[in-house]
């Protein structure tokens, strides 16, 4: 497994430079092609994957390419929707895969079925995201097209994708559970609300797909047999599972912190 | 007990002189207890004047001790229901078993969560109704009328179904009433859960974890419609989402596509004219 490139670096150093910039910076990140048309595999040597890196730790090379500025998801209501829609791209780009794959081709129709549906209900989620955070707070302050590296997943292989989906599902969950007391703006919560209920759906099914005839669909991993709730993550949880896919950089260094301070 | 019947007791000056752990209910709840008036239709189709005034009495509290009432009355009746479940010998040993203990576990603990958060708020919990799973007769899921544990088995999956998405929506419908409050995350993790439950129940019963529409599925009693009217809805934050576009192909129907992507809320009104369809009053 690659080291997390996406920095969730907590230093407000780079937050300055990165709104200035942050209209080249779109442009440029969006020069990469990666339209959501097909998933780019993306090849580096190994020093360009900051193996020293966490995210708890600032980048020590914080960048490599100095004419290319850090993406910041913001702050607020605008944040929370930047860092959804970073997750709905990379949902979108898995199964995008996943249909792309052997395991696929040679699924049980149901299966395909299935994966069918995760791959439409994920991509119209990351179109929404980007729609709706354009209209709101323009261009220049919506996350880019993100670039991934799914080279740990073998496509070829159910037990892979079934568990990668799985993993994903089960994170999205989290992380709109545990963003839910970040949003300020009722309407945005009730929006979380519609789609996190689904991808509570998508894991269940997956996870009866992995273990049928199990109580796997809700089981004691993830649901706290003790009170029966289901797991919230903070940012930083969420990017440490799911940074190990994301190559393209940006920040999270003024999401809003909980209101409640759960 | 008929559903007429229900409107009477609840309707009348009677509700205020009922059992005990009745009038703490309707007295913690203020007008919740009338508002089970709107139930008088089976899901959620109450018109009478009086139904109306009384819930919009209701909704002019509208705070997150009312939201947590609401959700605790639901969790009562999903808690009930799995019990029973898995004592009526309808269920036998394999997935459907299974998944009901697991579930069961959940609805429970929800339960006592629940209690003892509004315990810790400062808030009296509102005692469990008592409720009638056969809905005045309607049902047999528990076999005790003599259905026959094939059509028994099917309703109590039936009737499984038609809870846990009325909990997701319900849920989803009070996250607004919990904001700024300690409460609004464990809501919403209880409210993932009921998500979960909703999707193997609705596999096990042969459809998509989701819903379409507002296609309540096959099997599913034309009672439940309440259920999953709205759920058709396609525009989200202002926006048509069927009308985007798309930067990947959606595969089949976009429109259908797009009502599965997102599921929708429910109000306390609806949710609560769904409980009581379920829910007597005591003699």
């Amino acid at each position: 497994m690659k080291k997390p490139l996406v920095k969730v670096d907590v230093l407000d150093a780079s937050s300055e430079k990165s709104k200035n910039n942050s209209r080249r910076k779109f442009i440029k990140l969006g020069g990469l092609g990666i339209a959501g048309t097909s998933f780019l595999l993306y090849g580096c040597s190994e020093e360009e994957f900051n193996p020293g890196g966490s995210p708890d730790m600032p980048d020590p090379t914080p960048d490599p390419d100095p004419g290319m500025e850090v993406f910041d998801l913001g702050s607020g209501d605008v944040g929370i929707l930047n860092y959804a829609y970073a997750l709905e791209q990379l949902e979108a780009a898995f199964y995008t895969q996943v249909r792309a794959g052997a395991y696929y081709a040679g699924a049980p129709q149901e299966e395909k079925d299935l994966f069918d549906d995760l791959y439409n209900h994920e991509v119209i989620h990351r179109d929404f995201f980007k729609a709706a955070i354009t209209s709101v707070a323009g261009e220049e302050n919506t996350l880019p097209d993100l670039e991934f590296d799914v080279s740990s997943i073998d496509f070829d292989s159910r037990d892979s994708v079934l568990a990668t989906a799985m993993a994903l599902e089960d994170t999205g969950v989290g992380a709109y559970n545990g963003a839910g007391d970040r949003i300020a703006d009722a309407t945005y919560l009730t929006l979380a609300g519609k789609i996190v209920s689904v991808e509570a759906r998508h894991a269940s099914a997956i996870r009866s797909l992995i273990n049928p005839d199990s109580a796997d669909f809700a089981g004691d991993d993830i649901v706290n047999p003790e009170n029966g709730l289901d797991v919230a993550y903070d940012p930083s949880e969420v990017f440490d599972i799911a940074g190990d896919f994301i190559v393209t950089e940006f920040t999270a260094n003024n999401l809003p912190e909980p209101m409640t301070g759960a | 007990m008929s559903i007429i019947k229900l409107l009477d007791e609840f309707s009348s000056e009677k509700l205020t002189t009922k059992s005990s752990s009745r009038r703490e209910m309707f007295n913690t709840l203020g007008s919740f207890g009338k508002k089970a008036a709107a139930a008088a239709v089976p899901f959620g189709l109450a018109t009478s004047g009086k139904a109306k005034a009384a819930t919009a009495a209701f909704f002019q509290e509208n705070s997150a001790v009312d939201a947590l009432q609401l959700a605790l009355t639901l969790e009562y009746l999903e808690a009930e229901f799995y019990i029973k479940a898995l004592e009526s010998g309808v269920l036998t040993a394999g997935r459907a078993e299974t998944v009901y203990m697991q579930i069961s576990k959940h609805e429970s603990a929800h339960v006592d969560f629940l209690r003892a958060g509004l315990e810790g708020a400062g808030a009296t919990p509102v005692d469990s109704p008592t409720f009638d799973f056969t809905a005045g007769g309607a049902f047999d899921p528990f076999n005790d009328n003599g259905i026959g544990q094939e059509t028994a088995y099917a309703q109590l999956l039936a009737l499984a179904q038609a809870f846990e998405d009325t909990g997701v929506r319900a849920y989803k419908g009070q996250a607004g009433n919990l904001m700024g409050t300690a409460f609004l995350e464990p809501a919403l993790q209880i409210h993932s859960v009921e998500a979960r439950h909703a999707s193997e129940i609705r596999r096990i019963r042969g459809l998509e974890g989701w819903i379409t529409g507002s296609m309540r599925g096959d099997g599913m009693p034309e009672a439940t419609q309440a259920v999953y009217d709205g759920e058709e809805n396609v525009m989200q934050g202002g926006v048509n989402v069927t009308g985007l576009n798309f930067a990947d192909p959606i595969v089949g129907d976009v429109t259908e596509a797009v009502t599965q992507a997102f599921d929708e809320p429910m109000s306390a009104e609806t949710a609560t004219a769904i409980a009581s369809l379920f829910i007597v009053s005591d003699e």
